[in-house]
């Protein structure tokens, strides 16, 4: 353990220089929690906040390409706008001057609005996601939109029609996918929060990889109207943030019931942040015994840290067994695409966004799905297709259907005896950009810890806990079951006080 | 279900799906397609063997059911707003090329 310490006391010295030199915003904080409270008393300016941000993204975004489009101009609208409530004395929300930005699936009205797709280009929403909009009661400052995967579907983001995002911490890898954008915003200090979408790992695994926090909330816990669906059953909201706080400070502010999505649950907002001291005396830190394999040693090394600094604090680990994990990946690669393929029937040049045209519909459809989607989605749709054809559809969209039942029957089992699972988020640190872009199936095999979670409409959260191969960051990945995020943000706090404990800043 | 991956897919199939999906395919993807879904539904085959019999299929993660609203009048999304951002319109209505074509 002293040893372990020790180690994370020179990982963290290199990660404190790394962020002095990204981040050069002079006076102003690098939390949102301690933005928004400069903001609100009065000690800090909305627009100096955000100019600040600007003036990182102009340092910094040519090498990075977070962002598919950064709204400066409505950006210093909004700010201003902060900073006359403040003036006035109204009260500017709980993220006043907080700048934020929003994954490029999310409609923004009249802000265009792609998905990172051909097929979407130049549109603009006519209303705004319910995200969106309560992010902009709370006093938040979209700043822009950042890249993904096409429409969510890939773990690297280099399945963008507009360029792949590079990570901060090494700009030759990949910042994971599919929220990379939102995931590399906040790791170079363009924004100090953002949002990003989690059908498989879509949160998590960018997060991993960039060195940043990040948050699946339970299904049905922030609204997905105004999300461009990918897999409906699956899909979710959530931030990206520097620190845990945060994270729980912007969930507070998104979640609750939206009567515009008829999968939200009824109940209040999540209450996160008096949790974050509670410390974990006593609870049941689950190990999963039976976790497919396949993470590098580098990982798995930090997941140990993991098991040990819990251990410290006072929580009991607990072995649990996951028989059915090991279908996850093929129950999520039948489910997602056949939800997919019918999701994104609706591109058909008939409403919005591209259109080829040809001599009658039946041609002008085909025509311009052909030339607007790229070929991940294609491949994805015609998976799905598949899937759900007549004849395939028992053997293969049924059965993966009943197989997602297992695997949330073994989570319920689990749960009986731990109250959260660690596992890796990531098998890999980062990888090198083009690495696996001609395979889909390696590619598929980046999600293998996140996917469980989705497929059981679950919470976790990737916390970053130190450095694997290459002085890259590693993710752990915190487990809970439905509803469970106080005891998750619990965790996950207490691992980030192992963290600071052991010679780092938050 | 023992196919090997050749016998997992045709390319007859292949072309079968991408025109229900409304994409086409040039003969050089079809082979391409068929390669890598061959590839996929192999290392999805490890469900094969699991005996699902008493299984209730699950759809969704948290069930609600019967989720109604009050039946209150609201504003609509604003028409030209919308009809803006259509590729081609007129009397505001979408225009689209005719529904049958030449070639049936």
């Amino acid at each position: 353990m002293r040893q372990l310490l020790k180690t994370d006391v020179s990982e963290f010295r290199r990660l404190l220089d790394w962020t002095a030199e990204m981040t050069t915003h002079a006076n102003i904080p690098t939390t949102a929690a301690a933005i928004a409270d400069g903001v609100r008393s009065g000690a800090l300016k909305a627009v100096d906040v955000l100019e600040a941000h600007l003036a990182q993204i102009a340092a910094r975004e040519g090498d990075i390409h977070a962002f598919n489009l950064v709204t400066a101009d409505e950006a210093r609208a909004a700010a201003a706008r902060v900073d006359v409530d403040v003036a006035a004395g109204r009260d500017p929300g709980v993220l006043a001057g907080v700048p934020i930005a929003l994954k490029d699936n999310m409609c923004t009205r009249g802000i265009p609005t792609t998905c990172s797709s051909k097929i979407l280009e130049g549109w603009r929403p006519p209303y705004d996601a319910t995200v969106v909009q309560r992010l902009a009661a709370a006093g938040a400052v979209a700043i822009g939109k950042t890249n993904l995967d096409e429409f969510a579907m890939g773990s690297s983001t280099e399945n963008s029609a507009f360029g792949v995002t590079f990570n901060p911490r090494d700009i030759s890898r990949v910042s994971g996918g599919s929220s990379g954008g939102s995931a590399a915003a906040v790791a170079a200090g363009f924004s100090p929060i953002s949002i990003g979408s989690d059908t498989g790992g879509s949160i998590r695994q960018p997060a991993a990889l960039c060195g940043v926090v990040g948050v699946k909330p339970t299904y049905g816990t922030v609204s997905r109207y105004g999300l461009v669906a990918y897999a409906s059953s699956l899909d979710q909201m959530g931030p990206f943030s520097t620190d845990v706080r945060d994270s729980a400070l912007v969930l507070e502010a998104i979640s609750g019931h939206d009567p515009m999505d008829s999968t939200s649950i009824p109940q209040a907002p999540l209450s996160l942040q008096h949790v974050l001291s509670q410390g974990v005396e006593g609870l049941r830190v689950g190990r999963i015994t039976d976790m497919p394999s396949g993470a590098d040693p580098d990982v798995t090394a930090r997941l140990e840290a993991a098991f040990d600094a819990l251990t410290a604090a006072g929580a009991k680990i607990v072995d649990v067994e996951m028989p059915s994990m090991k279908y996850a990946l093929t129950a999520y690669y039948l489910i997602a695409p056949a939800e997919a393929s019918s999701n994104l029937a609706r591109y058909d040049g008939v409403r919005y966004g591209l259109r080829v045209n040809a001599t009658d519909t039946n041609a002008m459809y085909s025509a311009t799905r052909t030339a607007g989607f790229g070929e991940e989605v294609k491949r994805r749709i015609m998976l799905g297709t598949y899937a759900l054809s007549a004849g395939y559809y028992d053997a293969y969209y049924g059965k993966a259907l009943k197989v997602r039942r297992l695997i949330s029957d073994d989570f319920a089992r689990a749960y009986a005896k731990a109250d959260v699972l660690l596992t890796p988020t990531s098998p890999i640190v980062a990888f090198p950009v083009g690495e696996k872009s001609d395979d889909p199936l390696a590619m598929y095999l980046c999600d293998i810890y996140t996917i469980p979670t989705n497929l059981a409409g679950h919470p976790a959260m990737s916390v970053p806990f130190g450095t694997g191969a290459h002085g890259l960051p590693v993710g752990v990945q915190i487990l809970a079951p439905t509803l469970g995020e106080q005891v998750m943000f619990k965790v996950a706090a207490s691992l980030e006080r192992s963290m600071i404990a052991a010679g780092g800043a938050k | 279900m023992s196919e090997s991956p050749s016998e997992r897919i045709s390319a007859e199939v292949v072309v079968k799906v991408s025109r229900l999906a409304r994409l086409d395919v040039t003969p050089d993807e079809v082979q391409r397609i068929t390669t890598q879904m061959a590839g996929m539904l192999e290392h999805f085959a490890d469900i094969d063997a699991l005996d699902l019999s008493d299984i209730e299929p699950m759809t969704q993660p948290y069930p609600l059911s019967n989720v109604f609203r009050e039946d209150v009048v609201v504003t609509g999304l604003d028409r030209e707003e919308v009809l803006a951002n259509a590729p081609a319109a007129e009397d505001g209505r979408f225009r689209v090329p005719p529904i049958v074509g030449l070639d049936g």
